[in-house]
């Protein structure tokens, strides 16, 4: 073969690779579906406790999040008191949450306000076992995607014990329990 | 490996959960069915907070393409034009920290891969176009001008650039025999991808828990170790594991200019021979031929023909492989725990089995899924048979062709440019 013929030859292949990258990159392009991120499914959690642990960031991104509109406003709200709390005050011997992540409000007789403080909330879903096996289970386990860096496979995700990551549209990005929820972005 | 989980122990005492169980029962009959306890109406018109629930951030900003092209096109011009190997090692530095440390290795070309694969695959699923050009660009440049990603861009390859500090030579037998195991991982993250049991590559990225500072105990040791061995054979990773490496070879085979040792003309000084820590550097065919046209071509014929047997070869064996294959899925292993405990092989349950006895689904349902899922495997198996065959062949075939080499060349398709023989070569280059 003359070098010409086989230069010739290798542009033609080099081509051929060119456009076989091309196809492959639009085959996969090929569908407009919306760009998709990691979420927890809260039926399927069964609050395992790794969510705190696996996550690549520390403290994880997956916090508590409590859906006001399904929550009971107890007094005795099992999210937020242990079981065998000697009061119903805000002590810390009292509280379940190990970080004191949980605020209680007065509103009026007799119920009481449960909010999560973001910053301090762990993800480690003791209170949301307490609230779902005492409680409405208002309050449970979501991925805080200001926080997450949507890993290309969710550490956590493959961790998981209990299937419940799965990959959802960006632009509808959180399960909530309650879709009567008032919601900030 | 199992993490300690803190769980209150007041829980799990037997007379408290039950008396708070009656408690609930108490309390439930007298609320409607869904919840335990009704919402209140508020007297006082109070109204409750909203929750926060932000949008994605997009971390994976169209900037990083952009820094992603630019560094390509930086790392082509150094390698190709001013050749000076302190200055890549700098370009590199600064892939370990943007790519690496600033964006936490992720998304990264080798990984992206694997989304590629899911978005030919699945027709559902939805790739980002910064991902895309993650993927194709890498490519497009090692067609161009070699494989200049890996010289300093890639954050894996720049890491483990950055610890080759006593690099020893690996026989190039033993690397030949080696270098065969991307193309089995690259197989399988194909097959775990097109079978939905996770994106192995991600999993097993030994290096993104440096980056990020935080990985598994198991995986930061597996990164610790590739470090060490990284030291003395040199990218242990790149030349032995990294899947996306094989798309780079092929591409950087053809590329269209390509990294050379000497400006202009070899001497055949033999100089630079040694300086490759890779095994990438060619040497000169011999003057005389090794052997007899004749056998050479016979032996060409006879693995030519080797090729197909091989290829089905792999397709008859990969069938056995469908047992242990399928356990990559995590519905197989879950499946197959259930089976072994309602067997009594186990005396405890494991998280996964707690929480899939605690789920509603029956226990026929999740073997029926796991058999379908082995059956995909089975399937799958053997085409990952038949592609190994077929590499088998193909580099048996690729070490028997003898080319004719004026000089010491690099090797397309392993140099990974980086541009340790160049100060090597006593030729100055010609001015014209
Ligand atoms: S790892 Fe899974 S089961 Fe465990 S707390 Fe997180 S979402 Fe729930
Ligand atoms: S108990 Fe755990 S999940 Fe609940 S608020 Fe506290 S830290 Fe967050
Ligand atoms: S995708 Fe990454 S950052 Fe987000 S929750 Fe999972 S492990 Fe954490
Ligand atoms: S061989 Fe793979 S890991 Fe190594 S530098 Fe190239 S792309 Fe990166």
């Amino acid at each position: 073969m003359k070098p010409d013929e086989k230069n010739h030859r290798r542009d033609f292949i080099r081509g051929a690779i060119a456009v076989l990258i091309g196809g492959a990159t639009l085959t996969a392009a090929r569908s407009r579906s919306p760009r998709l991120v990691w979420q927890i499914d809260p039926e399927k959690c069964t609050r395992c406790g790794r969510c705190a642990t696996h996550c690549v960031l520390a403290p994880s991104a997956v916090k508590c999040f409590h859906s006001y509109s399904i929550c009971g406003y107890c007094d005795l709200c099992g999210g937020y008191l242990r079981p065998d709390a000697k009061g119903r005050d805000t002590g810390a011997e009292n509280q379940l949450c190990p970080t004191a992540a949980i605020k209680r409000t007065y509103i009026e007789d007799p119920y009481y306000q449960y909010k999560i403080d973001e910053d301090l909330c762990i993800g480690c879903g003791i209170c949301v076992e307490g609230c779902d096996v005492f409680g409405n289970g208002s309050m449970y386990l979501q991925v805080k995607h200001d926080l997450c860096v949507n890993c290309n496979e969710c550490a956590i995700a493959r961790a998981c014990p209990s299937d419940a990551f799965r990959r959802i549209p960006a632009s509808e990005a959180y399960l909530l329990k309650s879709d009567q929820e008032k919601r900030i972005s | 490996m199992r993490k300690k989980i803190y769980r209150p122990k007041e829980v799990r005492n037997p007379f408290l959960l039950l008396s708070l169980c009656f408690l609930c029962l108490f309390v439930a009959i007298n609320s409607y069915a869904e919840f335990r306890f009704p919402m209140p109406e508020f007297s006082t018109g109070y109204e409750h907070p909203a929750v926060h629930t932000p949008m994605p951030a997009n971390s994976m900003v169209a900037w990083d393409a952009v820094v992603l092209i630019v560094t390509l096109a930086l790392a082509s011009f150094l390698v190709l034009k001013r050749r000076k190997r302190r200055e890549i090692f700098w370009l590199t530095i600064f892939s370990v920290i943007y790519f690496g440390f600033v964006r936490n290795g992720c998304v990264c070309s080798v990984g992206s891969v694997q989304n590629i694969m899911a978005g030919i695959s699945n027709s559902s699923y939805g790739i980002p176009i910064t991902v895309l050009i993650f993927f194709a660009a890498p490519l497009i440049f090692a067609l161009l001008f070699g494989r200049v990603f890996c010289s300093a861009v890639c954050p894996l390859g720049a890491i483990q650039e950055a610890v080759a500090v006593k690099p020893v030579k690996v026989p190039p037998a033993v690397d030949k025999v080696l270098s065969v195991f991307p193309f089995i991982y690259l197989g399988l993250a194909a097959l775990s991808v097109t079978m939905d049991a996770g994106f192995i590559i991600c999993q097993y990225d030994p290096f993104v828990g440096f980056f990020r500072m935080g990985a598994s105990f198991s995986m930061l040791i597996f990164g610790a170790v590739m470090l060490i061995v990284g030291v003395f054979v040199a990218r242990p990773y790149c030349r032995y594991l990294c899947p996306y490496g094989v798309l780079l070879n092929w591409c950087s085979k053809l590329s269209w200019k390509h990294a050379v040792i000497t400006p202009s003309e070899c001497i055949q000084c033999n100089l630079c021979a040694g300086s490759c820590p890779y095994n990438a550097i060619n040497e000169p065919s011999a003057d005389e031929e090794p052997e007899s046209r004749t056998r050479g071509a016979r032996r060409l014929g006879f693995l030519m023909l080797l090729l197909p047997v091989l290829t089905a070869a792999g397709f008859g064996v990969g069938g056995f492989l469908k047992e242990p294959l399928s356990r990559m899925h995590p519905t197989v292993r879950l499946a197959e725990r259930v089976a072994g405990e309602e067997l009594g092989r186990y005396e405890t349950t494991n998280i996964e089995s707690e929480a899939f006895r605690g789920s509603d689904q029956p226990i026929e349902e999740l073997y029926a899924e796991a058999v379908e899922i082995k059956d995909d495997f089975q399937k799958g198996s053997r085409w990952f048979g038949a592609f190994i065959g077929l590499v088998i062949g193909s580099k048996l075939i690729s070490v028997s062709i003898l080319r004719k080499r004026d000089g010491y060349e690099p090797d397309k398709g392993t140099c990974y440019s980086c541009g340790r023989c160049f100060k090597y070569c006593p030729v100055k280059a010609t001015e014209d």
